[in-house]
């Protein structure tokens, strides 16, 4: 198990560096540079000065090294647009996306898991033609236009929920707010995976119940209920778990989405924005942070995964 | 009564004889009527896009500022937008942008996959874990980092867009290629080719890889309506075609600003991505009912 968790976490490291390289070559190669330098108020001369200052006539692999070792020591570097320390900057926007995905996670596990054991253990029934045609229209739906299209219902028609934002303008935090304005984007976020968790918890439930050894359970006499939350749920959960990992990467990408159509200010937007005008170590700080979360969560569900089915606790 | 007797035996012949693997395919596919559904909406969508400048009733970027966000009338059948152009006309435009990136960028995604795919199944070894490794590590990655990077970085052309979409979208389709190869390499008939002295090449080429076709049809008509998802949220972001030309994702994106001079404007373009890619997913589920033989119908 040890063993195993070091190669592991092996892996992470290398995969990490990978990605950071990826990006970093990238983002230099952009023609033209930073938008900061394409300012039509600057003399070539002030852009020269100001490429020696930022360290880009350097050779590409000196500016990595550079960059390097300055995140090693906790360093990341100063937004060329605002001058912030890369650092706080991420700091102050991680926890909003974080909150925003971890709830949107939560809510389409919770939701999933009991709708897909549902529609397995009532095949072909009405319902399970109803849950199907949901979860296609999950993975079709664009993730923007389901945010805009309940904006225009439940904040421009009925006036109940706000647009956008994370609190009420002027107002002191109070959690009602807060919520109030979580409802629309964790609801936007969960969909898409919600459809695809209940079709994977439905598969894996399905060829779990025919399994000789619910046919034991059942056997025995054990009640339809114990058989199916005590003996092949979860096994049943096994692949969903996996799944979970896989989607982890894509549902950072819809949060990223998400936070552009409800101006929520968390991680996604920032990279967006970075992205967009090219701020270097942003975009590098933004990606790097946000590869570490969906590394450490894939991590996270290996284990849960192994704990759970004892067959692949391998060394 | 001989002759009666020789005549049902033709038909009995007749209603017996062994359908072909493409009859029984088709006729699996045929009695799925949404599946089929879906495939006409696809076929008229296309030819919407390649005759877009005949059908559409106005130029779609012809503005008109004295009439904007008209509502729907008998001119203008979807109304105006913020610049008062004709609605209808720029979502018929938009069509081309949208369907044809789906389409170039998973032929993309599907050769490289392909290609990684049979590679690594069929060497195995160093070749295999190098290639899975990699592969493992692309799907790690929050990839719509990537592309929003490449994108920024890079323009976001048309060209761009579609490469992008498809060197970052192959992983699914290698594993699925690799899976299907290793499956079909131990097999007897596999032997004897190679005892018949068939190069490497031609045996994974002529006598396996056409087992593949079935699983990436399917894997490439799921991997359509990802692209096309992915190109509409690149658009969205400001970040996919650029406007004036009109896109799907640049209409919604434009529209946005104006929710509430004008609700309906941002409907239209969704509806119809909407409508493509649950078309494209349909198609996929029905494509893969009828062409895997040991897919049963009702498991997922």
């Amino acid at each position: 198990m040890v063993a195993y968790l070091i190669r592991r976490l092996i892996q992470a490291v290398v995969l990490l560096f990978f990605v950071s390289i990826i990006t970093f070559v990238l983002i230099h190669s952009a023609p033209g540079g930073p938008s900061l330098l394409s300012n039509p108020e600057l003399s070539r001369q002030d852009i020269e000065q100001m490429r020696e200052q930022m360290g880009l006539n350097d050779p590409l692999p000196v500016q990595y090294g550079r960059w390097l070792g300055n995140v090693l020591q906790g360093n990341l570097g100063r937004s060329y647009n605002t001058v912030e320390p890369v650092r706080s900057l991420i700091a102050s926007r991680l926890p909003n996306t974080l909150l925003l995905t971890g709830l949107a996670l939560g809510l389409s596990i919770a939701v999933a898991i009991p709708l897909g054991v549902l529609s397995a253990t009532r095949r072909n029934s009405a319902l399970d033609r109803i849950v199907a045609g949901i979860s296609f229209f999950g993975v079709s739906i664009p993730v923007f236009w389901l945010g805009i299209v309940l904006i225009i219902v439940f904040s421009i028609q009925m006036k109940w929920l706000p647009a956008g934002g994370m609190a009420t303008l002027g107002q002191d935090f109070s959690l009602v707010d807060r919520i109030k304005h979580l409802v629309l984007p964790t609801f936007v976020l969960a969909t898409a995976n919600l459809a695809e968790l209940t079709r994977y918890t439905r598969s894996g439930m399905i060829s779990v119940l025919s399994e000789d050894y619910i046919r034991t359970a059942r056997s025995k006499g054990l009640t339809n209920r114990a058989v199916i939350f005590r003996h092949a749920l979860r096994n049943a959960l096994i692949p969903v778990v996996t799944v979970i990992g896989v989607l982890l990467p894509r549902a950072v990408g819809g949060a990223a989405i998400t936070e552009t159509v409800f101006s929520w200010p968390g991680m996604g937007r920032l990279a967006v924005e970075a992205a967009a005008t090219r701020d270097y170590p942003v975009v590098l700080g933004t990606t790097l942070t946000v590869a570490i979360v969906v590394v450490l969560s894939s991590l996270l569900t290996d284990l849960v995964y192994s704990y759970l089915d004892p067959r692949i606790r391998v060394g | 009564m001989a002759q009666a007797r020789t005549l049902k035996a033709e038909e009995f012949v007749a209603q017996r004889a062994p359908r072909s693997w493409r009859q029984i395919a088709w006729q699996r596919f045929v009695r799925n009527r949404v599946a089929v559904l879906s495939a006409l909406f696809l076929i008229v969508m296309y030819l919407v896009a390649l005759f877009a400048p005949v059908i559409a009733p106005y130029d779609p970027n012809e503005v008109d500022i004295l009439y904007t966000h008209a509502r729907p009338s008998r001119e203008h059948l979807l109304g105006t937008d913020e610049s008062g152009r004709d609605v209808l006309s720029r979502l018929i435009v938009g069509s081309r942008a949208s369907m044809s990136v789906g389409l170039i960028a998973m032929v993309i995604s599907v050769l490289i996959g392909s290609l990684v795919g049979s590679a690594s199944g069929y060497l195995g070894r160093a070749v295999d874990s190098i290639l899975m490794r990699i592969t493992d590590g692309m799907m790690a990655i929050p990839y719509f980092f990537l592309v929003l990077i490449v994108v920024a970085v890079f323009g976001s052309s048309f060209r761009n867009i579609v490469v992008v979409i498809g060197v970052t979208s192959w992983m699914v389709v290698a594993r699925i290629v690799r899976s299907e190869v290793l499956r079909y390499r131990g097999l007897d008939f596999v032997q004897a080719a190679r005892a018949l002295g068939a190069s490497n090449t031609r045996i994974l080429f002529r006598h396996i890889v056409p087992h593949t076709v079935p699983s990436i049809i399917v894997a490439a008509t799921l991997g359509v309506a990802n692209a096309i998802l992915l190109e509409s949220a690149l658009s969205y972001l400001g970040l996919g075609i650029q406007p004036p030309q009109a896109s799907w994702g640049n209409m919604l994106s434009n529209s946005q600003a104006y929710l509430w001079e004008n609700p309906l404007l941002p409907i239209y373009p969704g509806l119809l991505i909407l409508l493509t890619v649950l078309s494209y997913n349909f198609l996929g589920d029905a494509l893969r009912d009828a062409l895997d033989p040991q897919y049963r119908e009702g498991n997922l």
